[in-house]
C-alpha cells in the first residue's frame, strides 16, 4: 500500500497538468465534469452578490460541490498519471541503453570476398547516424550500436539491459539466432552486423514509446466502449438540461449547482476516469511479463484468440530430450552400457547429459567421487562428446553415424553389429525419440559399441491441465512439429492438445492459419525463425521470441523477451483481463446510479413534493448533505478503484457463463449496493459540518 | 375476486400466445424467405416497376422505406384536405392543415395518435382510403425493417438485405391482410358493427333523440389491433361498444395486439437458424410484459387515491363490462405493443397505474413492442447487452456470430438515444418557451398541477415511441401539439429505422464467428435476465426524474 501511496504522490503534478481542456477533451465524460466544475466555481464566486436561498443554495454548499467536482477530475487524471508513471520508470532505464556510442562502420562491405570485413576500410560514426543497411563491426566489450542481424561471426551477448536476464546468450550468423539488439553488449568474439532499423525506430525506441504509453492507440473495444459511455453521458445531459424547465412548471426548479451535481453523479465517471489507466496498466502487465506488444490491438486480440498454434519443442515438451531407456546390443552387459553412458555424461552440463546420469543412478549406478580423465566436449564437427581417462580408456556418445564412423576408424568391424545398431536407432527414431549411441575403447583396441540411449520427448508436467483450461475457455490448441505423424500423434495424445500438424513446413503453418481464419477463428502463434515470419504476420497474435531473427520480430505483433513459448497462455489471460476490467468497472459505474438517484431526487424535490421524501430510503440528513455526499462518493470511488484498475480484475479460466455470473454478482449487484452504504457513511460525516 | 379474474384472463392469454407462437412465427419466416412470388404480386411489381429478385443494400432498402413513407404522408394529407369534395364524407368539411399534417404523420408512422374525434371529423373515404390503407402498410414497413435486421444477422459477408418492396408486399398481402380478414369475421361474430349506414337517428328510452354513427368498424378494428395501430373508428376507441362489445371480444382484441409481436421472435429464431435465440428474446419480452402487467393490475386493484377509495375501487374511466382487471390488461397490452388503443381512460388510472402505462412506452416499445419495431428495438438492446456482457467475460462481444464493434455500438447507442431525447426535449420545450407554456397551460392542460404535467409527458412519450394512446385529459389539437407531436412521431419512427438498417447492413457484411466454449451463450436464462436488467436500468435511469415530478409525486402524496 505504501508503494501505491508513493505512486499516487508522484502522479499529482501530472494530474494537474492534465487539467488542460485541450487534453481533457479527449475524454468526453471527464470533460463534462471539468466544465461542470468550472461552472459551479463561477457560480460559487458570484453567488454572494446575488443572495442565496435555502441550505442547498448556500454558498458553502456550492463551494463544496465545486471543490469535489475539481477533485473528481483530478482523481481521474491521477489514475492516468499513476498508470503512466509505472511505464516511465521502465522507459528511463531503457533510455540509458540508448546512449550514443561510436560504431565501426564498414565502407563498401563485400559479403562474397570479405565476409568478416577484415580487409575492408572502416570509419567511426556515431550510432545515431547509422542508416538502414549499414554494416558495422562489433568486438568484445563494445555495445551493439543498433538493431541488426549478424552476417558473420559468433559472439556471446549480454542482453540484460533489455531482458533483465543476466546470463549471456549466444548469437551467430545464419539461422534463427542471428538478431542483435542495439544497446546490448558483446562479451566475446567479433561479429559483423547489418543494421536493420532506421534511427529512432529501433527496438528500444519502440519499447520506450510503448511503456510510456505515448504510442498507445485506442483499441476497437475501447473505442466502442467510449462511444457507449459518450451516449450515456448525452442521455444524462439531456435528462439534466430538460429537468430545469420541467421542474419549473411545478415551481421546483433546482439550482444550477444541484443540476451539475446530478449530472456528474449520473454520467459514468467511474469508468470514464479509469478507462485510460486500465489500458495503460494492461500494456504494463504485459511488460512485466517481459512481453512487448507492438499495439494495444494485439493485446485485445489475444483475449479473443480461439486457436493456439504451439511449437512442440519448448512449449509442450521440454526443449531438451531426456534419457528414458538404455538399450544394450546383443551380447553386451546392460551394466556396462549404463556405466559407460553415465561416466561419459558426468561432466556434461546439458540437460540431456544430466538426464542420462539420473537414469543410470535409478538403475543402480554409483557416482564415483573423482573421475580421472579429460572431458571431450560436443562440437558441431564431431557431433560426439565423451571422456578420455588417464588410463587411455575412451568413451564416446553421440549421433549414430558419428559414433559408427569413429568406431570404424578405430578398426571395429562386423556388418551384423552395425545392422543391429541401425535397427535399434531406427526403432527409436520411429517412436519420435533420439537415439544416442555409446561406445567404449580400451587403449590400443578397436572400439566396442555398447548400445543406445533412448532420448525421449518429455511432455511438460501440468501442460495437459493447462490445455484443458484453455479448452474450457473455448480455445483450441494445435501442436506444430517437424516430427513424423506417428510421433506427433503420440505426443499430441499425451499432452492433450486438440489437434496437431506433423512434418510441418512454414507453408503448412501458414495454410493452417489461413484455414482457421476463414472459419472466423482468431489465431495466435509463437515463432522465432525467419521462415516463421509469414505465419507470424498472418496470425492475429504473433509472438516472436526475442532470440529469434529480426524478420520474425518484425513480422509478429508481440515480442517475448524471455523467449518462453508457454507465455502465450499468459498473454491470452492478460488480454481477457483487460476487457473484463473495463466491463466490470462500466457495470459498476452504471449500477451506482441507482443509489445516487435515491440520494439526489428526494433531496431536489421533497421540499415541493413531500411525498417524494419516501424515496429518501437512506435517511440522509438534509438535501444539501445528501447531494454533497453523493458527489463525494462519486469522487472517492475513483481513488478506491485505482488499484483495481491498475492490477486488473482477477481472471480464472472457466466458461463464459460462469465468469459472467461471477462478475455480475460482484460488480453489478455490488455496484448497486456499495453506494447506498458509502453515501450513507459520507452523509454521517457531512452532516456534522455546520450549515449542512 | 379481481385478482383471480386477472390471473384467469392472463392464463387464457398466455395459452393463446403459446398456441400462436410457432405456427405464426414459422409462417412469417417462410413468407419472407420463400423464393416464389404470387401471381398477384408479380402483377403489382410490374405495375410499380420493381424487380422483385434484385437485392438491395441497406442504403437502397432505407431509401425505399423513406420514399414510400413520404408518399404515404403526402397522400393522407391530401385526402384529408380534400375531404369536402370526396364522396362518402358524411358531409364533413376539409380537415385543417395542422391536424391533417399531424394525422398523416400519425398514421404513416404506425402511431395513430388522434388529436381529433374521428366519429365527428373523418368520413368513410378518409377512414378507408387514407387511414385504413396506412394501418396496413405502416405495419408492413415495420415488419419489413425487422426482417431486414434479421437478415443482417443470418447472412454472411454480403452487402444486401433483401428487397424492401417485396418484403412490404408480402408482409401486407400474405400476413396482415388474410389475418385481418379472419379477425374481422370473428369480431363481427362477436358483435362489432360493419356497415356503411352513416348516422342513424333514434329515439331513446327517455324519449330524447340521439344520432348513432355506423360504419365499417370491424374491418378497421381488426387491422387497428393486429397492426398495432390503435387509431379507433370512434373517439373512445375500444371502450365503445360498437368497437368492443363484450369481455370476449376484449380478450380477442388483446390477442390480436400481441399475436404478431410475440411471434416475431420465432421468425427471428427460425431465420437465424437457432430457435433457442428466438425463445430467449421471447422470454425477455414476456418477463417484462408479465412484471409490468402485474404492477399495473396491482396498482389498479389496490386503487390508492382519494377518489377510488371513496368509490370503493379504481373504476373511474373504466367500462363496467370489462372491470378493473380487463382494463389493466388492455392498458398494459396497448402501451407495451405501441398499439395505443384503449378500452378505458389511462388518464383516470391511479397515479402509479398511469405511471406504468407511461413506463411501458418509455421502455421503447419492445416488450413485445409494435409490429416489427418491437423486435428490432429488443435486438438493438440485446446488442448493447451483449457488448457489456462480452467485456465482462473478456471477449470482443459477439451476437449470433457477429462481432459487435465500434460501428455497431455507435448505431445501437444512437438508436437508444433517439426517443428519450425526443420525449424529454418535447416535454421541456412545452414549458421552456414562454408563449408555448402559456398556450399549454391555458388551452391544453385541463388538470393543472402534477396531473397536467403527466398529460404532457404522456403525449410526448406516446408520440416519440409511436404508441398513439393519450392521457385523455389533454387538448392536443393546438398548433404547438399538432406540430411538436407530429415531428416527434416522424423522428421517433424514422431516425431509429435509419440506424437499424445501417446496423443490419454492417452485420450482414460480416462473416460469422464460430461458437466455442468461450462464447457467451445468448439463449440461456442468464442472458435473458441481463437483457431485461439492461432494459429496465437504462429506462429507469433516463426517466426517473421526470416520473418523479409527475405520476410518482402524485402517487406518493
Amino acid at each position: 500500500m505504501s508503494m501505491f501511496t508513493s505512486q499516487l504522490a508522484t502522479g499529482i503534478p501530472g494530474a494537474f497538468r492534465k487539467l488542460d481542456p485541450r487534453v481533457m477533451w479527449k475524454n468526453p465524460v471527464m470533460f463534462i465534469v471539468e466544465v461542470g466544475a468550472a461552472l459551479t466555481t463561477l457560480i460559487a464566486i458570484v453567488q454572494p452578490f446575488l443572495g442565496s436561498g435555502d441550505a442547498a443554495g448556500s454558498v458553502a454548499f456550492t463551494w463544496g460541490i465545486a471543490v469535489w467536482l475539481w477533485l473528481t477530475v483530478l482523481f481521474a487524471n491521477l489514475a492516468e498519471a499513476v498508470a503512466e508513471g509505472r511505464g516511465k520508470a521502465q522507459a528511463a532505464s531503457l533510455r540509458k541503453t540508448r546512449t550514443s556510442t561510436m560504431a565501426v562502420r564498414v565502407v563498401d562491405y563485400d559479403p562474397a570476398h570479405d565476409p568478416a570485413a577484415e580487409r575492408a576500410t572502416t570509419t567511426q560514426v556515431a550510432s545515431a547516424d547509422l542508416r538502414l543497411g549499414d554494416t558495422v563491426v562489433v568486438v568484445a566489450g563494445e555495445l551493439v550500436p543498433g538493431d541488426g542481424d549478424i552476417v558473420h561471426g559468433i559472439a556471446s551477448v549480454d542482453e540484460s539491459a533489455i531482458t533483465g536476464e543476466s546470463a549471456p546468450v549466444v548469437r551467430e550468423s545464419g539461422g534463427d539466432r542471428s538478431a542483435v539488439t542495439g544497446g546490448t553488449r558483446v562479451l566475446s568474439d567479433r561479429i559483423v552486423v547489418r543494421i536493420t532499423s532506421k534511427p529512432g525506430e529501433t527496438f528500444v525506441d519502440r519499447m520506450i514509446r510503448l511503456v510510456e504509453g505515448a504510442s498507445r492507440q485506442k483499441t476497437p473495444n475501447e473505442i466502442a466502449l467510449n462511444i457507449l459511455l459518450a451516449s450515456l453521458s448525452i442521455i444524462f445531459l439531456i435528462v439534466v438540461l430538460t429537468l430545469g424547465p420541467i421542474a419549473g412548471y411545478s415551481d421546483a426548479a433546482p439550482s444550477v449547482a444541484v443540476l451539475v451535481a446530478l449530472l456528474v453523479c449520473l454520467i459514468p465517471t467511474t469508468i470514464g476516469a479509469l478507462l485510460s489507466a486500465i489500458g495503460i496498466a494492461g500494456m504494463d502487465r504485459l511488460v512485466q511479463h517481459n512481453v512487448l506488444a507492438m499495439s494495444g490491438r494485439a493485446v485485445e486480440a489475444a483475449g479473443d484468440v480461439t486457436t493456439l498454434l504451439m511449437d512442440k519443442t519448448g512449449t509442450i515438451t521440454y526443449g531438451n530430450r531426456r534419457a528414458s531407456e538404455l538399450r544394450s546390443l546383443v551380447g553386451v552387459d546392460n551394466i556396462a552400457l549404463r556405466d559407460a553412458a553415465a561416466l561419459s555424461s558426468l561432466s556434461d552440463p546439458t540437460p540431456e547429459g544430466k538426464s542420462i546420469v539420473d537414469l543410470a543412478e535409478q538403475q543402480g549406478f554409483r557416482r564415483p567421487s573423482t573421475v580421472d580423465g579429460e572431458i571431450v566436449p560436443f562440437t558441431a564437427q564431431t557431433r560426439m562428446s565423451g571422456i578420455d581417462f588417464a588410463d587411455g580408456r575412451q568413451i564416446r556418445k553421440g549421433a549414430g553415424s558419428a559414433v559408427t564412423a569413429w568406431a570404424r576408424e578405430t578398426g571395429t568391424k562386423g556388418s551384423s553389429l552395425f545392422d543391429e545398431l541401425q535397427e535399434q536407432t531406427d526403432a527409436i527414431g520411429e517412436l519420435g525419440g533420439t537415439p544416442l549411441v555409446v561406445a567404449v575403447r580400451e587403449p590400443g583396441r578397436p572400439a566396442q559399441i555398447l548400445g543406445v540411449v533412448y532420448l525421449k520427448d518429455i511432455v511438460k508436467e501440468g501442460i495437459a491441465t493447462r490445455f484443458a483450461e484453455l479448452r474450457s475457455m473455448g480455445i483450441r490448441t494445435v501442436m506444430v512439429t517437424g516430427d513424423n505423424p506417428l510421433t506427433a500423434k503420440a505426443i499430441a495424445a499425451e499432452a492433450g492438445v486438440d489437434d496437431y500438424l506433423a512434418e510441418a513446413t512454414p507453408e503448412d503453418k501458414l495454410a493452417l492459419i489461413r484455414r482457421e481464419q476463414e472459419g472466423g477463428r482468431l489465431v495466435a502463434m509463437t515463432g522465432d525463425g525467419t521462415n516463421d515470419a509469414p505465419a507470424l504476420a498472418q496470425a492475429d497474435v504473433g509472438v516472436a521470441m526475442n532470440t529469434g531473427t529480426s524478420a520474425a520480430k518484425e513480422a509478429g505483433n508481440m515480442v517475448d523477451l524471455d523467449s518462453d513459448p508457454t507465455k502465450l497462455i499468459d498473454i491470452v489471460a492478460i488480454g481477457k483481463q483487460l476487457l473484463i476490467t473495463r466491463g466490470a468497472l462500466t457495470t459498476f459505474s452504471i449500477a451506482n446510479d441507482v443509489a445516487k438517484y435515491f440520494a439526489i431526487i428526494p433531496a431536489m424535490f421533497a421540499a415541493v413534493f413531500p411525498g417524494l421524501a419516501l424515496l429518501n430510503i437512506m435517511q440522509l440528513h438534509s438535501p444539501a448533505s445528501a447531494i454533497l455526499s453523493a458527489v463525494i462518493f462519486n469522487a472517492l470511488v475513483i481513488v478506491v478503484l485505482i488499484p483495481l484498475a491498475l492490477r486488473g480484475v482477477k481472471y480464472r479460466p472457466m466458461s463464459a457463463s460462469r465468469i459472467l455470473s461471477r462478475n455480475l454478482l460482484v460488480y453489478g449487484l455490488g455496484g448497486v449496493i456499495a453506494p447506498f452504504i458509502g453515501i450513507k457513511l459520507i452523509d454521517l460525516v457531512v452532516s456534522l459540518i455546520p450549515g449542512f | 375476486m379481481e385478482t383471480w379474474l386477472a390471473v384467469a384472463q392472463f392464463a387464457t392469454l398466455a395459452l393463446a400466445i403459446a398456441l400462436i407462437y410457432r405456427p405464426l412465427g414459422d409462417f412469417m419466416a417462410h413468407t419472407f424467405t420463400s423464393a416464389k412470388h404470387l401471381k398477384v404480386e408479380r402483377g403489382l411489381y410490374r405495375v410499380v416497376g420493381v424487380a422483385p429478385d434484385s437485392e438491395q443494400s441497406w442504403g437502397a432498402y432505407l431509401r425505399g422505406v423513406l420514399a414510400f413513407s413520404l408518399i404515404g404522408v403526402l397522400l393522407v394529407y391530401l385526402i384529408q384536405r380534400l375531404q369536402a369534395v370526396l364522396p362518402y364524407s358524411l358531409g364533413f368539411p376539409a380537415i385543417p392543415e395542422g391536424l391533417s399534417f399531424n394525422t398523416a404523420v400519425s398514421f404513416v408512422t404506425n402511431t395513430n395518435w388522434q388529436s381529433y374525434s374521428p366519429d365527428v371529423t373523418m368520413g368513410y373515404t378518409v377512414q378507408l382510403i387514407g387511414l385504413a390503407v396506412q394501418n396496413f402498410v405502416s405495419a408492413g414497413v415495420g415488419l419489413a425493417v425487422a426482417i431486414a435486421l434479421i437478415r443482417g444477422f443470418s447472412r454472411r459477408s454480403t452487402g444486401t438485405l433483401g428487397n424492401f418492396w417485396v418484403d412490404l408486399t408480402r408482409g401486407t398481402f400474405r400476413v396482415l391482410l388474410p389475418l385481418s380478414f379472419i379477425a374481422a369475421i370473428v369480431l363481427i361474430a362477436g358483435g362489432v358493427i360493419q356497415n356503411f349506414s352513416g348516422f342513424t337517428d333514434v329515439t331513446t328510452l327517455t324519449g330524447g333523440t340521439q344520432s348513432i354513427p355506423g360504419g365499417p368498424v370491424a374491418s378497421q378494428e381488426a387491422i387497428k389491433l393486429l397492426g398495432n395501430n390503435g387509431g379507433g373508428f370512434f373517439n373512445v376507441n375500444s371502450a365503445h361498444p360498437f368497437e368492443n362489445p363484450t369481455p370476449w371480444t376484449d380478450l380477442f382484441e388483446i390477442v390480436l395486439m400481441l399475436a404478431i409481436p410475440f411471434s416475431l421472435p420465432r421468425t427471428f429464431g427460425t431465420m437465424v437458424g437457432d430457435k433457442r435465440q428466438g425463445y430467449a428474446v421471447l422470454a425477455a419480452m414476456g418477463t417484462i410484459f408479465v412484471v409490468s402487467l402485474a404492477a399495473l393490475t396491482t396498482f389498479e386493484i389496490i386503487g390508492a387515491g382519494t377518489g377510488p377509495m371513496a368509490a370503493g375501487g379504481a373504476l373511474e374511466g373504466k367500462e363496467q363490462r370489462f372491470g378493473v382487471a380487463a382494463s389493466a390488461l388492455f392498458g398494459s397490452t396497448s402501451t407495451l405493443t405501441s398499439t395505443g388503443a384503449v378500452n378505458s381512460m389511462h388518464d383516470s388510472f391511479t397515479s402509479l397505474g398511469g405511471m406504468m402505462t407511461m413506463f411501458n412506452m418509455m421502455l421503447g416499445e419492445i416488450a413485445p413492442g409494435g409490429i416489427g419495431a418491437g423486435l428490432y428495438g429488443m435486438l438493438v438492446i440485446a446488442i448493447i447487452t451483449v457488448f457489456i456482457a462480452g467485456l465482462l467475460v473478456g471477449r470482443t462481444p459477439e451476437y449470433l456470430g457477429k462481432k459487435i464493434g465500434p460501428r455497431e455500438i455507435k448505431l445501437a447507442s444512437l438508436y437508444i438515444l433517439t426517443t428519450p431525447v425526443l420525449v424529454l426535449l418535447g416535454t421541456a420545450l412545452s414549458f421552456a418557451i414562454p408563449a408555448v407554456r402559456a398556450d399549454v397551460e391555458g388551452t391544453s392542460i385541463w388538470n393543472p398541477g402534477l396531473h397536467g404535467f403527466s398529460e404532457v409527458l404522456y403525449a410526448f412519450t406516446s408520440a416519440a415511441n409511436n404508441n398513439g394512446s393519450a392521457f385523455a385529459g389533454i387538448t392536443a389539437n393546438t398548433p404547438w401539439f399538432n406540430t411538436a407531436l407530429g415531428v416527434a412521431m416522424l423522428l421517433g419512427r424514422f431516425i431509429p429505422i435509419v440506424f437499424v438498417l445501417a446496423l443490419a447492413g454492417s452485420l450482414a457484411a460480416q462473416g460469422r464467428i464460430p461458437v466455442t466454449a468461450g462464447t457467451l451463450p445468448t439463449h440461456r436464462p442468464q442472458f435473458v435476465g441481463l437483457l431485461v436488467g439492461v432494459v429496465v436500468i437504462v429506462v429507469a435511469l433516463t426517466y426517473f426524474p421526470v416520473l418523479a415530478l409527475g405520476p410518482l409525486a402524485e402517487g406518493l402524496q
